[in-house]
C-alpha cells in the first residue's frame, strides 16, 4: 500500500523533486503546516527575510544570478499584498519564480476570514499564471506545472495558491515526470524562411546596428551574439535589461541606448538602415517616441520569444518567433556559409561616423571636483571589483550611473529592476544573488532613498552572514526625481529632498555590520579595496556624493533618440 | 478555453488592463465539458486586433483562437424583448416580429415579448424600427459565430 502524504509533505517534497536549494519566505499562519514540515527536512533550506517584499527581490535576484527558478514563500492576506510589488517586478522583467502562497481553509473563502484576500485576484495581471489548489490530488501537478510555466517559454512568476486545509489533507504523493498542457506550447515552429530573409537583409546593411535586450541574457545567448557580433563586426548596443550580453570592454559595444543611453548607441540606432532586434521590446524608456523614430527609414529584424512583443510599438519587417540562442546560431551558419559577404566599405564608413559620435565623449563629468561624484564611484567600483562583480542596484540616478559606468562584460553580473523599476530591490535581490554565488562579490548601488525601502534586511544579511557591499550614492535627494523637476518643473523640488536621514554608519553597525561614511574624493578608492578586504563582512559604504549631478545624455520623454540633452 | 474557474475573469482581465473594448462575449461549455467556447467580439485597427489576438494566445488557458472575420462565417445573436402593447399597436408589434422572423412568446394585455435570433446588424434593425418609448426592456446574448462550411475549429 502507498503511503499518504499531507498537502504540506507534498508541497515540500515537490521543492525537493525540483531541486531547490534555497526558499525565501516569511510565516504566517496559513502557511504553518508547509513551515512544519520545511523544519523536519533539510534539503531546502529556508532564508527567513523580514518583509514578503524583500522575499520576492530576493528569489529574483536568485533567479537572475543563476538561470534557476526562484522560489518564495508566504502567507495569506498581507503576506501576499507585500509580496505583489515583487511579483510585478519579475513579471516585468520576465524572471522565472514560483510563489507558494498559504490562502484560508477552502470553507472560509469567501467569507471575509481573517488574512484572507483574493490572492489570484490580485496577482492576475503580474504573473504569468496562477493557480488556487482546491483539491488535494491536483497538488503535486500543480506545482510541476508551475515551474514548467516559469520556466519556459518568455519565463515570468507563476503563483500557487494553497488553502490551508489543502495543506493538511493526505493523498498519496507522485511527482509527474513531465507536463502535458494541451494550451500552452511554449515551443516553436520552424522559422527558417524568416532566418533567411533576415541573413539576406545583414548581408546587404550599409549601416547596421544591432540592439539586444534582457532577452539573450534569459536564454543565455550572449556566447551566440558575441560571436556573430564580431564575425559581422557590426555595432552592438545592450538595453538596460541586455548589459553583460555583449561584452562591455569589446570596442563593437557603443554602450547602452535609450533614455539614459549614450550619444553614439542612439544616434546609431535613429540613423541604422539595418536593425536587428534580439529579445528585446521597443519600449518607450528605449526608443522615446515612436513617430520620431519612423521619421528615418530601416529596415527591421525582430527575434524574440514572444509573438506578443513583435509588432507591439514599433512594425517590424522580418519578425522571427524563437529562441535566441537559436535563431542567432542559425544566423551564424547561414552567414558563414553564404557566398555573398558584408559591405565592408560601407561598414568602414559607418564605423568613422559612429566614432564621430563617440567624440561627443557624452559620459564625461568633472573628474577634478572637489565634491564626490557619484561616476567616480562607480568607476573606481569597477577597478577595486576588476569589473568582476555582481553588481544590484535600486531605482534611479545611481541606477544608470552604474549602468553607464559599470562596463559588464559577462552575463548575469547586472541585477535591476528595469520594467517596473522598483525602489527597494538593490539589497534583497544582492542577498539571493548573494545565495547563488556563495564565493561571488556582491555589490548593491543604491541611493539614501530607495536603501531606506527595504532596510530592514540588514538584519536578513546578518543573520545568513551575507557579506554584500552596499555602496550607497548619498545626494541627500531623490535624485532622478530632483532631476526632472530641475529640467521640467522649474527647480520646484517638490517632497524629493531626504530630510532627517539616519547615520547610517550607526545604523549599519546596530545590526552588526561595518558601516563607512566617505565624504573626499581621494578616499573612495582606499575605502572601496577596505571594505572588499573584509571578505567576510557586509560594509555599508556611505558616500556623501555632489547633490546636482544630473544622469546625461537624456532623451526627455515624449522625444525622440537623437534629440538628447547633453552635458 | 479550458472550461476552469477564473478563466473568463483572465479574458476580461486582459481587456481592460490593456485598454481593449469589448463589445460583446458570449461563452458556454462545449460536448466536452472540459472545454468552454467563447465568441468575443470586439472593433480596433489591423495593428489592435494582432496583439489582442497575440495577448489572447498568451493566456494559459485560451486553447484556440480563430478570427472568425478574417473568413466566411455565420454568427448569430438571440435578444428577448419586451415590448408595449396596446389597442391597434398589437397587430402592429405581430407583424413587425413576422416580418423579422421573431417568436412571440410571452404575452400579456398590455406587453409581447419577442424572441429574435440573427447577426448583430438584424437585432438593431428589428429595434430601429419599433417606436422607442414602446420598448420597455430587452436583453441581447452578444453574438455567437462559426466559420462557414469546411472551416472548423476544433481542438
Amino acid at each position: 500500500m502507498s503511503v499518504e502524504l499531507t498537502g504540506a509533505e507534498i508541497t515540500v517534497r515537490c521543492l525537493q523533486e525540483e531541486g531547490v536549494d534555497y526558499i525565501f519566505g516569511y510565516p504566517g499562519g496559513a502557511v504553518l503546516f508547509i513551515y512544519d514540515e520545511l523544519f523536519k527536512q533539510d534539503k531546502v533550506k529556508h532564508i527567513l527575510v523580514r518583509h514578503e517584499q524583500a522575499a520576492l527581490h530576493a528569489a529574483d535576484g536568485y533567479a537572475r544570478s543563476s538561470h534557476k527558478v526562484g522560489v518564495a514563500l508566504v502567507t495569506s492576506g498581507p503576506g501576499v499584498t507585500n509580496a505583489v510589488t515583487g511579483i510585478a517586478t519579475a513579471y516585468m522583467d520576465s524572471i522565472p519564480l514560483v510563489i507558494i502562497s498559504g490562502q484560508v481553509p477552502t470553507a472560509a473563502i469567501g467569507q471575509d476570514a481573517f488574512q484572507e484576500v483574493d490572492t489570484v485576484g490580485i496577482t492576475r495581471p503580474c504573473v504569468k499564471h496562477n493557480f488556487l489548489v482546491k483539491d488535494i490530488t491536483e497538488l503535486a501537478s500543480t506545482i510541476k506545472k508551475a515551474f514548467y510555466i516559469a520556466s519556459t517559454g518568455r519565463p515570468g512568476p507563476v503563483l500557487v495558491d494553497i488553502p490551508k486545509d489543502i495543506t493538511q489533507q493526505k493523498t498519496v504523493f507522485s511527482y509527474p515526470n513531465s507536463v502535458s498542457m494541451r494550451s500552452y506550447h511554449p515551443e516553436v515552429d520552424d522559422n527558417s524562411r524568416q532566418v533567411k530573409k533576415a541573413a539576406q537583409l545583414i548581408l546587404g546593411a550599409k549601416r547596421p546596428m544591432v540592439y539586444t535586450g534582457g532577452g539573450v541574457i534569459l536564454d543565455n545567448a550572449s556566447e551566440e551574439l558575441t560571436k556573430l557580433v564580431r564575425y559581422l563586426n557590426f555595432p552592438c548596443t545592450n538595453t538596460l535589461m541586455g548589459l553583460g550580453g555583449f561584452p562591455a570592454t569589446d570596442k563593437r559595444f557603443v554602450g547602452m541606448l535609450g533614455m539614459h543611453g549614450t550619444y553614439e548607441a542612439n544616434m546609431a540606432m535613429q540613423y541604422c538602415d539595418v536593425l536587428i532586434a534580439v529579445g528585446a521590446r521597443f519600449d518607450d524608456r528605449v526608443i522615446g517616441n515612436p513617430k520620431h523614430f519612423y521619421s528615418e527609414e530601416r529596415k527591421i529584424i525582430h527575434i524574440d520569444i514572444d509573438p506578443s512583443s513583435i509588432s507591439k510599438r514599433v512594425k517590424v519587417d522580418v519578425p522571427i518567433v524563437g529562441r535566441v540562442s537559436q535563431v542567432l546560431n542559425e544566423l551564424i551558419t547561414l552567414i558563414k556559409a553564404s557566398k555573398e559577404e558584408t559591405d565592408a566599405h560601407a561598414i568602414k564608413e559607418w564605423w568613422k561616423q559612429i566614432d564621430l559620435w563617440r567624440e561627443r565623449d557624452c559620459l564625461r563629468y568633472d573628474r577634478a571636483s572637489a565634491v564626490i561624484k557619484p561616476q567616480m564611484v562607480v568607476e573606481k567600483l569597477y577597478t577595486v571589483t576588476k569589473g568582476d562583480a555582481f553588481v544590484t542596484s535600486d531605482v534611479g540616478q545611481h541606477q544608470m550611473w552604474a549602468a553607464q559606468f559599470y562596463s559588464f562584460d559577462k552575463p548575469r553580473r547586472w541585477i535591476n529592476s528595469g520594467g517596473l523599476g522598483t525602489m527597494g530591490f538593490g539589497l534583497p535581490s544582492a542577498m539571493g544573488v548573494q545565495m547563488a554565488n556563495p564565493n561571488g562579490v556582491v555589490a548593491c548601488i543604491t541611493g539614501e532613498a530607495s536603501i531606506q525601502m527595504c532596510i530592514q534586511e540588514l538584519s536578513t544579511c546578518k543573520q545568513y552572514q551575507l557579506p554584500i557591499k552596499i555602496i550607497n550614492l548619498n545626494n541627500r535627494y531623490m535624485g532622478m526625481v530632483r532631476q526632472w523637476q530641475e529640467f521640467f518643473h522649474g527647480n520646484r523640488y517638490s517632497e524629493s529632498y531626504m530630510d532627517a536621514l539616519p547615520d547610517f554608519v550607526k545604523l549599519a553597525e546596530s545590526y552588526g555590520h561595518v558601516g563607512m561614511k566617505i565624504e573626499k574624493p581621494e578616499d573612495v578608492e582606499g575605502a572601496l579595496k577596505e571594505a572588499f578586504k573584509l571578505k567576510k563582512r557586509l560594509v555599508f559604504m556611505d558616500f556623501i556624493t555632489d547633490q546636482t549631478e544630473n544622469v546625461f545624455p537624456m532623451v526627455p520623454g515624449g522625444k525622440g533618440l537623437s534629440e538628447m540633452i547633453l552635458v | 478555453m479550458e472550461n476552469e474557474a477564473g478563466a473568463l475573469s483572465r479574458v476580461a482581465g486582459l481587456f481592460s488592463a490593456r485598454g481593449y473594448n469589448i463589445e460583446s462575449l458570449s461563452v458556454a461549455p462545449t460536448e466536452d465539458p472540459t472545454l468552454s467556447r467563447m465568441t468575443l467580439v470586439t472593433v480596433g485597427s489591423d495593428e489592435v486586433i494582432e496583439q489582442i489576438t497575440k495577448q489572447l494566445n498568451k493566456l494559459i488557458e485560451v486553447v484556440k483562437i480563430v478570427d472568425l472575420s478574417e473568413g466566411d462565417h455565420i454568427e448569430r445573436e438571440l435578444m428577448l424583448v419586451k415590448i408595449r402593447a396596446i389597442g391597434g399597436d398589437r397587430e402592429e408589434v405581430k407583424r413587425l416580429a413576422d416580418i423579422f422572423r421573431g417568436n412571440i412568446i410571452d404575452v400579456t394585455d398590455k406587453s409581447y415579448t419577442i424572441e429574435l435570433t440573427g447577426t448583430s446588424s438584424k437585432l438593431d434593425a428589428f429595434l430601429d424600427a419599433i417606436e422607442r418609448n414602446m420598448i420597455l426592456e430587452t436583453i441581447r446574448t452578444g453574438a455567437s459565430g462559426l466559420g462557414r462550411g469546411e472551416r472548423i475549429l476544433k481542438v
